[in-house]
């Protein structure tokens, strides 16, 4: 699941820890030569305890959320969050155990003794041991995102202005209501393993949004228009864009810089214009679809049904299982997509959510094909996984949202590669004879198996004989996935290449939050159903 | 010990309260226990128990406001938080929606709170689980299954002589049963207050049914059908438009309360005259919290009489400025309802689609309420007042609205996601296309 929607406002349910003054994001976190004796502490009682494996992770986690309507401040949100979290395996069996403010060796110890003794417990209810994919140490290393600005450095006024700032531009041209948000995130992670690791990593995510309303009082109908930013593992720079940062078309679109107060001046403009817009005829048409846009029908319809847990029925009960069973993968011909079609997991990529230097359980992160020229050739998978589809590594995609939640399998950034050929928007658009431009990311919904899915959006343009004639409102596509990537006839060229994304990806129960990434160039799908979503009440 | 008495939890509260400078202060201490347990492919995955104590004060200058919070007890940290709520609240900027404190305020008792279980422990998770993973095994079925049991207070007190306090503990579980190769799937979902209502075995012997009957199915094709809606899936559509009563919205005219040049829908007959709908905190069954999260009382509120809007939910900034009284948002719904069951409401159905839950609903359209989502874990056809056959799980788009303006016949309200809904037949449901997903 996709988590928040860009148009909800609703903050998550998540445990984000204490409520502090915006100073003490400032102040340095514990030192890494106590963060390593505090870690030794906990993997030698772990081993003293009969454990055949433990790691260990201290975690401090920064969030900011500023939060506006028109001219006002709502809320500011400051919390932090500083523990830790043992996991063991004893008996062959996983064990897990956390405790919150650590200070000393006495208090790791107990939490490793801990995990241990659950550990032993549920090794009774347990069916087969766990199989760790062998993982070499690292000895004492570090990773930092590559960021030039820290957010949380930035002023608290600097950001209410520049929030109000996109307020005023919105409503001076047009808009009636306008909310805006801006998240950061810092996660500051200590990891260290009875493999000898001992990592020290700083992960920054920022993801600012708003939500525009335009309202028809006569006929009391309003419409909507979402910015068009993509959350991404980037620091306040992601705020200073650079004029080779647009995309410039119908609408401007922005790749690693994001220009919010241009967004939201054309956002008020355009959410006025869909109020007049032309309502859709239902039927086939071929979508041209913006990366915008696109990320997240990759996130649902490849992202989801390709993690290792659901294939295998862990999520049953929740999100659900996988049209994507492992006999389709064995089978070596399985043909996802059409042969357009790469789909890559990438925990590398400079600027997305999904980057580090290693996982939450100790594994160097990497990249590595999905889907190869349509066919579905692998899954993504950690340590305690990767023996069921005959690899001898983990991929290096666990996660755990807390240092008070238990790490699992979560999804590492996935992009549809650009195409080989020089393509342009323009060139695209210009052989499509009845179709669609969708841009931004809308209503979303796909079932238990990731088979069928509807996705909206949040501006449509109408292209009659190679040229856009207009816009176009009530418009959902529903397809069923592997139909729906046959159909992708072509990508756009590296050149328009660009990142979207989700900053709270949900899944598990409890559940746990994740941010990931979905890069892509435009698009082009033939002949898929449009459905017209007008309805009177 | 997490849950602390009316009289601990006070004595806290007055503690900090003495502590303040500012204008205004507010204090709110709540501490659980939570514990679940998640089983899949008929083991269990994992299990675990937290528990938690936390006070959070807000200090009020004018209307500037800020807040802190803290997990430790001793006066110094007590007072640190004071200070730095109140350091937070200076450098705050002006909040012009500020609404000042509440006084001192009539709480009736809460009913939330069920010593058994609050007894909840890690031995009652693993045989609950046991009991719904043994039967599965047995019958070669796959389960997986998630229960989280609660136990907990919450207190709030200002230094206008307001005071609250409620205990409460819930219970939830749901349970997922497969066929062996994939082509049936049941599920039951059920919560409580009080975990001895709370059966795994019997729940899980449901969800085998369903996973026994849905396998083989049928598609028919997409379009409008007459559905009976069983009381989890239509809890899941009607608890969304419940939630979408905010006032303010429908004044802005960003609501499907919103009305044709300006105003709100409150007082229009917007649903068949059989719909009522209403909460109750002193409910039996769905015992709620006496008071709001800003310290307004909770009462007995009617939402919709008779088809007609009667009640939507204010802030207190809003209501003042509206000159209206401030009507919380309410936690649970009671959906009134007659006395037919499910088997009732089957037995008079001519033709029909028999929904076990819907899935991945999300709003297509805030105006009108349309959302869309699918079937799953057991979708049948029904004919002639019996279900003939499974079928291949729909899409839907579909707005409550509609669908209450469509209404054939209400069965007996049940407990379903913390509000009592009864089992729905309704006609020319949209359905907009088939799933292949089992």
């Amino acid at each position: 699941m996709a988590g928040l929607g860009t148009g909800a406002f609703m903050l998550p349910g998540l445990a984000m820890g204490r409520t502090v003054s915006p100073e003490a994001f400032l102040e340095p976190g514990a030192d890494v030569a106590v963060k390593k004796r505090l870690a030794d502490a906990a993997l030698n009682a772990a081993k003293s305890k009969g454990a055949s494996y433990a790691d260990v992770r201290i975690g401090r986690y920064l969030n900011q959320y500023v939060v506006t309507r028109e001219d006002k401040v709502q809320n500011i949100v400051n919390t932090e969050s500083y523990g830790v979290g043992v996991r063991v395996i004893a008996n062959g069996c996983w064990g897990f155990a956390a405790v919150v403010d650590v200070n000393n060796e006495a208090q790791m110890a107990k939490a490793a003794e801990d995990a241990v003794a659950i550990a032993k417990a549920n090794s009774r209810l347990m069916k087969e041991p766990v199989q760790l994919a062998p993982q070499k140490g690292f000895g004492e290393v570090s990773w930092k995102a590559p960021i030039k600005k820290n957010g949380f450095e930035v002023p608290i006024k600097e950001k209410v202005d520049l929030l109000l700032s996109v307020n005023d531009a919105a409503m001076k041209n047009g808009a009636n209501y306008v909310n805006s948000v801006l998240f950061l995130v810092n996660e500051q992670k200590y990891f260290a393993s009875t493999d000898g690791s001992y990592i020290d990593q700083d992960v920054h995510r920022i993801w600012p949004i708003f939500n525009i309303t335009s309202i028809d009082p006569k006929s009391g109908k309003f419409e909507t228009r979402n910015a068009l930013s993509s959350p991404m593992g980037m620091g306040y720079d992601y705020l200073q864009s650079n004029p080779a940062d647009k995309v410039t078309g119908i609408t401007t679109r922005y790749n690693m810089g994001y220009d919010m107060l241009e967004d939201a001046t054309a956002a008020a403009k355009q959410a006025k214009e869909k109020l007049t817009a032309k309502s859709v005829e239902a039927g086939k048409y071929d979508l041209i679809l913006d990366p915008s846009h696109l990320w997240l029908t990759i996130h649902e319809s490849v992202g989801h049904p390709l993690e290792l847990d659901r294939v295998l029925g862990y999520e049953a009960n929740f999100a659900g299982t996988s049209f994507a069973t492992l006999d389709k993968w064995q089978s070596k011909n399985f043909q996802y997509g059409s042969k357009q079609v790469n789909l890559i997991a990438d925990k590398l990529q400079v600027g997305s959510l999904g980057a580090v230097g290693w996982d939450d359980e100790g594994v160097n992160t990497k990249k590595w094909d999905l889907v190869k020229d349509g066919v579905l050739v692998n899954y993504q998978a950690i340590r305690d996984q990767a023996h069921i589809i005959g690899e001898k590594e983990s991929h290096g995609c666990c996660y755990a949202d807390s240092w008070s939640s238990v790490q699992f399998q979560r999804m590492p950034n996935v992009s549809l590669a650009a195409g080989k050929a020089p393509l342009s928007v323009d060139e695209m658009i210009k052989d499509v004879k009845k179709g669609i431009y969708i841009i931004g990311d809308g209503s979303f919904s796909i079932d238990q198996q990731r088979y069928n899915f509807q996705f909206g959006g949040q501006l449509f343009y109408e292209i009659k004989d190679g040229k856009i004639v207009g816009m176009l409102k009530d418009v959902a596509y529903q397809s069923n996935t592997q139909e729906f990537w046959n159909s992708c006839v072509q990508v756009c060229d590296e050149k328009d290449y660009r990142l979207g994304g989700s900053f709270f990806d949900g899944k598990g129960q409890p559940s746990q939050s994740s941010a990931v990434s979905h890069g892509s160039s435009t698009a082009r799908f033939n002949g898929v159903n449009v459905i017209n979503t007008a309805r009177k009440i | 010990m997490a849950i602390l008495t009316r009289e601990e939890a006070k004595k806290i509260i007055d503690k900090v309260l003495a502590f303040s400078k500012a204008d205004e202060v507010s204090v709110g201490l709540s501490g659980d226990r939570t514990g679940n347990i998640r089983y899949a492919r008929n083991s269990v995955s994992t299990s675990g128990e937290t528990s938690d104590l936390s006070l959070s004060v807000t200090s009020v200058y004018g209307k500037k406001s800020g807040t802190a919070t803290i997990n430790e007890f001793d006066d110094a940290s007590l007072e640190k938080t004071v200070r730095r709520a109140e350091e937070i609240a200076k450098l705050a900027p002006d909040n012009p929606e500020y609404v000042p404190m509440l006084g001192a305020q009539q709480y009736a008792e809460g009913k939330a709170f069920a010593q058994s279980t609050a007894d909840i422990n890690p031995e009652y998770r693993a045989q609950a689980a046991f009991n719904s993973i043994d039967p599965c095994v047995k019958k070669n079925l796959t389960a997986a299954g998630y229960m989280e049991d609660s136990a907990g207070f919450s207190a709030m007190g200002n230094n206008k002589g307001l005071f609250g306090y409620n205990k409460s503990t819930s219970v939830d579980f749901s349970i997922t049963v497969r066929t062996a190769d994939g082509k049936g799937s049941g599920y039951v979902t059920r919560d409580y207050n009080d975990a001895s209502k709370l059966n795994t075995s019997a729940a899980t012997e449901i969800a085998m049914q369903k996973a026994l009957a849905s396998a083989n199915t049928k598609a028919l094709e997409p379009g409008k059908y007459t559905v009976i809606l069983e009381p989890t899936a239509a809890a899941d559509l009607l608890l969304n438009m419940m939630r979408s009563m905010d006032a303010r919205s429908a004044d802005e005219g960003r609501s499907f309360l919103g009305k044709k040049g300006g105003g709100t829908r409150l007082g229009e007959k917007l649903f068949d005259e059989r719909i009522t709908i209403y909460s109750d905190p002193m409910n039996a069954e769905i015992p709620g919290a006496p008071y709001s999260f800003d310290g307004r009382p909770q009462e007995k509120v009617v939402w919709v009489d008779k088809g007609v809007v009667k009640n939507m939910s204010y802030s207190r900034f809003w209501a003042e400025k509206q000159g209206v009284k401030a009507t919380p948002p309410a936690g649970g719904f009671i959906f009134e309802g007659g006395n037919e069951s499910i088997a009732d409401l089957i037995k008079g159905t001519e033709k029909g689609i028999l929904v076990t839950r819907f899935w991945y609903i999300r709003a297509v359209d805030p105006q009108t309420l349309l959302y869309t989502g699918l079937t799953r874990d057991g979708t049948f056809y029904i004919e002639n007042g019996q279900i003939k056959y499974p079928v291949k799980n729909f899409r839907f788009n579909e707005s409550p609205v509609i669908m209450l303006n469509n209404v054939e016949a209400i069965g007996k309200p049940v407990r379903a996601s913390g509000s009592l809904v009864p089992p729905l037949k309704i006609r020319d449901f949209t359905f907009t296309s088939l799933s292949d997903a089992v």
